[in-house]
């Protein structure tokens, strides 16, 4: 079975690598499923966006993905982000607090970017946002 | 000769002590290169990435974003520095404040007028001692930046940027704002453990030979996979290309500013570790000749007692020999 090298990188450090049957991501335009085979596209995920990654064992990796980029080429699947975070470490307190704190700002858009980035943190755990 | 001997065991003492004090800095800072060196390696993957998805679209969008096209005579250049928090880093400083003013002076023969942006309190102590204007400051981070630090100065400079394209002949033009027409960066690159050297890029207008740096088609070779040779890859754009080329650019940006602070971390802790050890080597020195000094008027201070007590039992002796 054919199968997407899928990178996840942050600008920090790599996150995560490695083969996967599908990927489904949030664009500017709309969601997106990436199969193998996919024709070559660029794609600039939207803001808060959540990026799911199926591996080949079948398993779900969730990703919170902020301020980032979706490249699809013969090689693999891409994920720029500024900052990432995968589901299972990210801490649900801290997002909601950093959520209740952001909203509380009023409409700053420093304090807007920080909601988005908080909320898709709890979309990606899984958690009401 | 006594107190002169005292003084002197003082002086041994603190030198040692302060010998201990430079021998701390020196492991610190080296174990603070091997992680900035970590840091430098792990930022890797997102630039070669982000180049390569940069490239993917030069090709295909028209390359008349304001970060690329070179301004009609320019009047202003912003110049960021890149220096380090703390001193006791030998010539760190000295060397990118110097490679500056060479890039300084020759931006003003060019006829641009230079403004600063200064990462850094060494950098910003040097510009305000000398009463030189300064745009903005950044400081707090330099031993160990993160990308957040990054992004706060890459904001900075691609709004001065930005507002300094409508700037006509001196006046703010149409924002109120007055801006700049290029971007350079000073910083000190990383070589290797002994070799850390200053230098001076351009960053705006972007030069498109830097936006393809990365010669992805050879990588795709090296891989064993053939495209057909010399057409790039056709990618389709969500949104547009020009819409995404507006999104990426100032990210590029900021992904060089990052990198810069990286490498420039990375030269820092081996300029200090540099320093350090050649100073706690001369206070080992210094310790070790005050000690022979020391010694030698110690031994003086033997040998005259002994032979004013042998003067003075002779002189007992001899006036005992003539009662």
């Amino acid at each position: 079975m054919a199968t997407l090298q899928v990178e996840l990188v942050a600008v920090e450090r790599t996150i995560w690598s490695g083969e996967a049957s599908m990927v489904i991501a949030r664009t500017t335009e709309g969601e997106l499923g990436v199969l193998p085979g996919h024709a070559p596209l660029l794609g600039q995920l939207a803001d808060g966006g959540v990026v799911t990654i199926r591996t080949t064992e079948g398993e779900d990796l969730v990703v919170a993905a902020h301020g980032g980029f979706l490249s699809v080429s013969q090689q693999g699947v891409s994920i720029l982000a500024e900052t990432a975070e995968i589901a299972g470490e990210i801490d649900v307190e801290r997002a909601r607090e950093a959520l209740r704190r952001a909203e509380s700002e009023g409409d700053d858009p420093e304090a807007l970017a920080a909601a988005r980035r908080a909320s898709s943190r709890l979309r990606a755990a899984g958690q009401e946002a | 000769m006594a107190g002169n001997l005292r003084a002197l065991r003082r002086r041994i003492r603190s030198t040692k002590s302060t010998k201990k004090i430079f021998s701390a800095q020196e492991l610190i800072a080296g174990a603070r290169i091997v992680r900035a060196q970590a840091r430098v390696e792990a930022s890797k993957p997102y630039a070669r990435e982000i180049t390569r998805v940069l490239s993917a679209l030069a090709s295909s969008a028209s390359l008349d974003h304001p970060l690329l096209t070179e301004r009609q005579n320019p009047r202003r250049a912003a110049v960021l520095v890149i220096t380090s928090d703390r001193g006791f880093a030998g010539s760190y400083n000295v060397n990118v404040l110097r490679r500056t003013e060479e890039l300084l002076s020759l931006l003003r023969q060019e006829g641009k007028e230079p403004v600063l942006y200064v990462v850094g309190r060494k950098g910003e102590t040097y510009y305000r001692f000398r009463d030189r204007e300064m745009a903005d400051t950044f400081t707090g981070f330099s031993e160990q930046p993160s990308y957040p630090d990054a992004q706060a100065v890459g904001r900075a400079l691609i709004d001065v940027f930005t507002a300094g394209e409508d700037d006509e002949d001196g006046g703010a033009g149409a924002d109120g704002i007055l801006g700049v027409d290029e971007l350079h960066i000073v910083y000190t690159e990383f070589r290797s453990l002994l070799s850390q050297v200053p230098v001076a890029k351009r960053m705006a207008p972007l030069e498109v030979e830097e936006v393809e740096e990365f010669d992805y088609e050879r990588e795709d070779r090296e891989a064993g996979r053939t495209g057909e040779s010399g057409v790039p890859t056709s990618y389709e754009f969500e949104p547009s290309a020009e819409a995404l080329l507006d999104a990426l650019l100032p990210k590029y940006v900021t992904t060089r500013i990052y990198a810069a602070m990286l490498e420039a971390a990375a030269s820092e802790s081996a300029s200090r570790r540099r320093a350090m050890k050649s100073a706690s080597d001369n206070a080992e020195e210094l310790a070790k000749n005050l000690a022979r000094q020391a010694n030698q008027i110690r031994q003086a201070d033997i040998t005259q007692e002994i032979s004013e007590i042998v003067g003075g039992s002779d002189a007992l002796v001899s006036a005992n020999a003539d009662d």
